[in-house]
């Protein structure tokens, strides 16, 4: 990340040269007016879409939608998701708040020529989109893809994936769009040989994940004879200002840190209210957009560290998340009332006769009545003990 | 202001406080023995995939036998591994996506594979063709030699060119998007047989 700025020139060069064009985008209204106006220049009403986390941070499919360009998503959950018109609950597997009768009957209700006869079995499931998809594949011009790494040295895209739409989309079209974040780049060639290593792994578990599709520029008579790489900042300078949380930077997406979140366990993705669920949404989210957009998110975490034990590229997510809390604005009446609770929490007498005070009011009213910050809306308060320390250990 | 010159802009003013790069240890494993053809035989099973051992002069019998039909080939494959039932990809212009798309397989060679993880590499040489002639068949043969093989990833990035295109291939198409069960085959070709020529 230091060496970003002439990583990325370096990038552009190697790609200009390789017969590709290389576009910036400052925030995701320019990303979308670019990726927007380049369909438009095929004259192709319909693209095909491979899933990308950072297409969908910028909100492409409603920008194109709004332009009258239809985007057909192709990762068998996100087109559950589009079919349903739904959202995404999770980074790797999506769709993984749908079951296989919910899917069957969006497939039945949404898919074009979809066999009624259709059962939920997996396989069969899968089978369906294979056969819808395939003629979409065949007949469209465009595509849209993310990228897992963008090789600075090389130019080289690497698109790393399990079901072949990728592959489709990356080899098919006869314009191939690709949009990155600035994040995104390795230096090296070799630098592949970690991260192809590591990613797998840590995001499925598999030994090596079914295909990877590495392209650099265009490669004449094969695949897209025209390529496009819009380099997505929308934030992301402003994460690398940030010293504690700039090493939010080096993620790639695996999704381990939600696997293993317990709080992600209990609420699942939608809770979020974010594009980056988990973890490391809580920490990427409020950093990309502001904390005051998603000034709840730091605070979702029990700050377990389980997340940081699992992250294959050491992002420390709970010292992020205490250092975005201090950022994260607080009510008037909250701030007065932490002040008061640390100034007779620091004398011990205070203390004493606060604690005396309280176990009064706890025979004066119903639990919680009268609290001003609407805390016990959603959740009881304690119950005060009958002793408190202080009198136990005087009476022993 | 351009937005290229914005946002590089920002970028360098982000870094103002000067942030050494980090370190990049190589310390992992990167030297290995000599690759185990055992175990890219183990771990190609493990993922589905069909795998013979078999002598050179097989190549065009067997793959015939597991096609059923016409095959795809490159124009490069070497002749006598050429099936008599063929269709040959002559590059640019090549054959019609129905007409690859129909046939009962396609048949290539191989750049590298890796033995750890039973991935298999496609540089589009002229033994292996387009990129779109692997992609739409539901049937891909390929045929690899005991040199071409590794033991590790790293071995296999440091033979690899990539200003070609490179497809890592490791087992038939997958997906486990529907309550995480895993279902082989979606979009790739379902089948993948690997023709392992004995040295």
């Amino acid at each position: 990340m230091s060496r970003l700025p002439e990583l990325l020139e370096q990038l552009e060069a190697r790609v200009t040269e390789r017969g590709g064009v290389v576009h910036w985008a400052a925030d995701a209204n320019e990303a979308n007016a670019i990726v927007t106006d380049l369909v438009k220049q095929t004259g192709s009403e319909r693209v095909i879409k491979v899933k990308s986390m950072a297409t969908q941070e910028i909100a492409l499919n409603e920008a194109l939608e709004a332009a009258g360009i239809q985007p057909i998503e192709t990762d068998l959950a996100e087109l559950i998701v589009q079919l349903g018109e739904d959202k995404p609950s999770h980074i790797l597997v999506p769709a993984i708040h749908r079951n296989r009768s919910e899917i069957r009957e969006i497939f039945l209700k949404a898919m074009p020529g979809v066999d009624p006869a259709l059962t939920d079995d997996p396989p069969v499931l899968a089978a369906a989109a294979r056969k819808y998809l395939r003629e979409t594949f065949l007949s469209t011009k465009v595509a849209i893809s993310g990228a897992n790494f963008g090789i600075a040295e090389t130019g080289t895209l690497a698109v790393v994936e399990s079901e072949g739409n990728g592959r489709m989309c990356l080899t098919l079209p006869e314009t191939l769009i690709t949009v990155m974040g600035i994040e995104k780049i390795v230096p090296a060639w070799q630098d592949l040989e970690v991260f192809l290593q590591l990613l797998p792994r840590a995001s499925t578990g598999e030994r090596m994940n079914p295909y990877t599709t590495m392209w650099t520029g265009v490669t004449p008579g094969d695949g897209p004879q025209n390529f496009h790489l819009v380099l997505l900042d929308n934030g992301r300078s402003a994460v690398l200002a940030d010293e504690t949380g700039r090493q939010a930077l080096h993620c790639i997406r695996c999704s381990a840190c939600l696997n293993v979140c317990p709080v992600y366990e209990r609420t699942g993705g939608h809770a979020y209210g974010s594009v980056y669920p988990g973890p490391i949404g809580a920490v990427l989210s409020p950093q990309l957009t502001g904390v005051e957009d998603n000034a709840s998110l730091p605070f979702a975490s029990s700050l377990c560290g389980a997340c940081f034990d699992a992250c294959p590229v050491k992002i420390d997510i709970p010292a992020i998340l205490v250092h975005l809390r201090n950022q994260a604005p607080h009510s008037r009446a909250e701030r007065a009332a932490m002040r008061a609770a640390a100034y007779t929490m620091a004398r011990p007498r205070l203390y004493a006769r606060a604690q005396r005070a309280a176990k009064l009011a706890r025979i004066a009213g119903r639990r919680g009545r009268g609290l001003p910050l609407g805390w016990t809306d959603a959740r009881d308060l304690p119950e005060i003990p009958q002793q408190t320390f202080r009198d136990w250990w005087a009476s022993r | 202001m351009s937005s290229r010159e914005l946002i590089l802009g920002r970028v360098r003013a982000a870094l103002r406080d000067g942030p050494a790069p980090g370190p990049a240890p190589r310390d992992y494993r990167r030297s290995f023995p000599s690759a185990d053809l055992d175990v890219l035989v183990d771990r190609l099973v493990d993922y589905k995939a069909t795998v013979r051992r078999i002598t050179e002069d097989a190549v065009a019998a067997v793959a015939a036998e597991i096609a059923g039909g016409t095959i795809v080939v490159p124009e490069g494959l070497p002749s006598d591994w050429r099936p008599s039932d063929v269709l040959v990809d002559e590059g640019d212009p090549g054959l019609a996506p129905d007409r690859i798309a129909g046939a009962a397989a396609v048949l290539t060679a191989a750049a590298v594979a890796v033995a750890e993880t039973g991935t298999i590499v496609l540089d589009a040489s002229p033994d292996q063709g387009r990129r779109i002639i692997t992609l739409l068949p539901d049937v891909h043969i390929v045929v690899l030699r005991p040199g071409q093989v590794v033991a590790s990833v790293p071995e296999a990035v440091a033979r690899l060119d990539p200003a070609r295109p490179l497809t890592w291939i490791s087992g038939p198409s997958a997906t486990s998007d529907i309550e995480l069960n895993r279902v082989e085959g979606v979009h790739g070709p379902r089948n993948l047989h690997i023709l392992l020529l004995e040295s």
